[in-house]
């Protein structure tokens, strides 16, 4: 099988957002950039079902600036074989991003999974799996905490509202979007992480892979920063005063119940 | 003014109330707003639109768009738009609109704002602000090149306008002819959960490690039950296995927006903020005066929890029975 696994460098959790002097974008020195939550979920996805199945491969691929081939050496030592990158702009959209990986996985000779995690914790628009999939013209199962592969597909438990879910199935070659419940990511091993600097790091241009300029169908512009919270009101008293003044300024005041 | 589509959704025969809210701010802004409604036996759903302003419903109706796939979605929803050539989609980032999309809108060769939090439209155009990093940051999304405008819908984000039952919609039916699909869902299986969703409902009320174990959760459900609110945790509660991953809210969890949310026990971490910073109200419980959830919070409780929140119950219980 031929199984490849789509990632994204996002910033760590904990950064605290400065806007650049244009704001139309973020100051991202200083920044730590790690592999966004939902994509190890996707690696670790990719590197079960290519050892379940002998004489399979699992190829990370991202798009954006050089400093993602960092996030791609992370999947290289948690076990992934070599790495797609295509290189694009900060500024590229899910469009094209999503068309660049596309146009990068039709240059392969055959795929027949690609995991990608549910969405990206930095833009949180959850756009690009079905995109990459739509450019390929094959089936994706997005949220997905459950996989049973069957002989011409999968069967997948995917997430959906009010803690219910369904029960998809689609057939090969398919997207998988992973939601966390799916597995349990494995930390790199330091030998694993010596070994994985030698592994192959192909990288591609925007020509390369058929896309350019044109394929950014959207633009970040006008950047803000939330507006600082006006201080709220303290409510004192003992416990059954303070129940009392809440539900009084909730139902008179503020009017929510 | 401009031509509007909204792609309604529905589940176990009832509407989704975030369909209410982009059916109604695109007739308050006065556009022709139309609502394409897919599923099988729905047509009934379909005056209740006229309610919040729909001028014209595009019914689909069959057995293959019982359940929602991409796919059969697509097969219907790309003519219809083809041939109605609307400026203007909306649809809501639920696990639908989110799914569905990004494949309708790279079908049309446009590009998609997603779980924006602000619309106003200007012309044929519209104005749409999002969140990003998790909310620690919000920006306008310019539309480059020509199409519709396409664009999904944080739930409560825009509010729910007040319907008014005397109006009425023209209903076209669109013809469906699925094919063969690639996607199947074999079934649905039903959540066990009485209360609503934490990123539908309007109040959230949720709780963090300070409840110590599974079942103390309770007294959070049973002052939920009160009010028709849904019980949200954090991911420390989360991974202790108080609650379930599908009740995490954060960065990492759901991201909600209610006009209530009350955290109970919750220090406030900044994962934690990007999923209910948007939130209209929020209260925080918690002993620690200092705790960072004080700082975003419109009320605040310095005090123990479980001391607190039966005495609220009550209270609530009162209010609700005047
Ligand atoms: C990559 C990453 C992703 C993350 N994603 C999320 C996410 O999606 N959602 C999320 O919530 N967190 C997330 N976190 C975790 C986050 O950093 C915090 O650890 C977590 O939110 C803390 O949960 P808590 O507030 O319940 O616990 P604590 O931080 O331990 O806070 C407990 C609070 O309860 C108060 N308290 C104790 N007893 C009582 C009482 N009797 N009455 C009232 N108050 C009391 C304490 O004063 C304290 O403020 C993430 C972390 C990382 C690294």
């Amino acid at each position: 099988m031929n199984i490849y696994v789509c990632i994204k460098q996002v910033p760590d959790t904990e950064t605290k957002i400065k806007l650049n002097a244009d704001q139309n974008g973020i100051d991202t020195t200083g920044i730590k950039w790690i592999v966004s939550p939902y994509d190890e979920l996707a690696i670790e996805e990719a590197l079960r079902l290519r050892d379940k199945n002998p004489g399979s491969t699992a190829t990370v691929v991202s798009a954006g600036p050089v400093r993602v081939v960092e996030a791609m050496r992370t999947a290289l030592a948690m076990g992934a074989d070599s790495a797609i990158h295509v290189d694009l702009p900060e500024s590229a959209d899910n469009n094209w991003v999503a068309k660049s990986i596309a146009g990068a996985l039709k240059k392969e000779s055959k795929f027949d999974v690609i995991f990608t995690g549910k969405e990206a914790i930095d833009d949180g628009a959850a756009q690009v799996s079905q995109l990459v999939a739509e450019y390929l013209g094959i089936p994706s199962v997005t949220v997905v905490l459950g996989t049973e592969y069957l002989p011409s597909g999968v069967r997948c438990k995917r997430e959906i509202e009010g803690g219910s879910f369904e029960m998809v199935e689609a057939s090969f070659p398919l997207l998988i979007a992973a939601q966390k419940g799916l597995n349990e990511p494995r930390y790199a091993s330091l030998p694993n992480i010596m070994k994985a600097k030698k592994k192959e790091v192909k990288t591609l241009k925007p020509s390369d892979v058929g896309t350019s300029e044109a394929d950014q169908k959207i633009r970040y512009k006008n950047f803000q920063l939330p507006p600082p919270k006006q201080a709220g009101k303290k409510i004192s008293g003992d416990p059954a005063a303070q129940a009392k003044e809440l539900v009084r300024l909730l139902h008179e005041e503020a009017k929510v119940v | 003014m401009s031509k509007v589509l909204v792609i309604a959704e529905q589940r176990d025969g009832r509407l989704k109330r975030s369909t209410f809210e982009l059916v109604g701010a695109s007739a308050a802004a006065g556009n022709e707003t139309h609502v394409a409604l897919l599923g099988e036996g729905v047509a009934g759903l379909a005056q209740e639109l006229a309610h919040y302003g729909a001028k014209k419903v595009h019914l689909a109706e069959n057995a293959g768009l019982k359940f929602y796939t991409s796919e059969a979605y697509s097969k219907i929803l790309f003519p219809l738009i083809q041939s109605l050539s609307p400026s203007v989609i909306l649809a809501s980032h639920t696990p639908t609109g989110r799914d569905l999309m990004p494949r309708l809108a790279a079908k049309l060769g446009v590009g998609l704002a997603s779980d924006c939090t602000q619309l106003t439209f200007e012309g044929d155009q519209i104005k749409v602000r999002r969140p990003v990093y998790a909310g620690k940051a919000t920006v306008e999304v310019e539309f480059l090149g020509s199409g519709p405008r396409v664009a999904t819908f944080r739930q409560n984000a825009l509010g729910i306008p007040k319907p008014d039952t005397s109006k009425t919609a023209e209903i076209s039916t669109t013809s469906v002819d699925l094919g063969t699909l690639a996607t199947r869902v074999i079934e649905v299986v039903k959540g066990n959960s009485a209360r609503p969703d934490v990123t539908e409902a309007s109040i959230v009320i949720s709780g963090g490690r300070s409840l110590k174990n599974a079942e103390n959760f309770k007294i959070l459900e049973d002052t939920a039950d009160v009010i028709g609110a849904a019980v949200g945790a954090s991911r420390a509660a989360v991974d202790a296995g108080f609650r379930p991953h599908r009740d995490q809210v954060g960065q990492t969890g759901k991201v909600v927006s209610p006009s209530l949310y009350i955290a109970c026990g919750i220090s406030g971490a900044i994962q934690h903020l990007a999923g209910m910073r948007t939130s209209k109200v929020i209260v925080a419980i918690n002993t620690d005066p200092e705790a960072p959830i004080f700082q975003l919070a419109d009320y605040g409780l310095v005090g123990d929890l479980f001391a607190i929140i039966p005495l609220l119950r009550e209270e609530l219980k009162k209010i609700k029975e005047h």
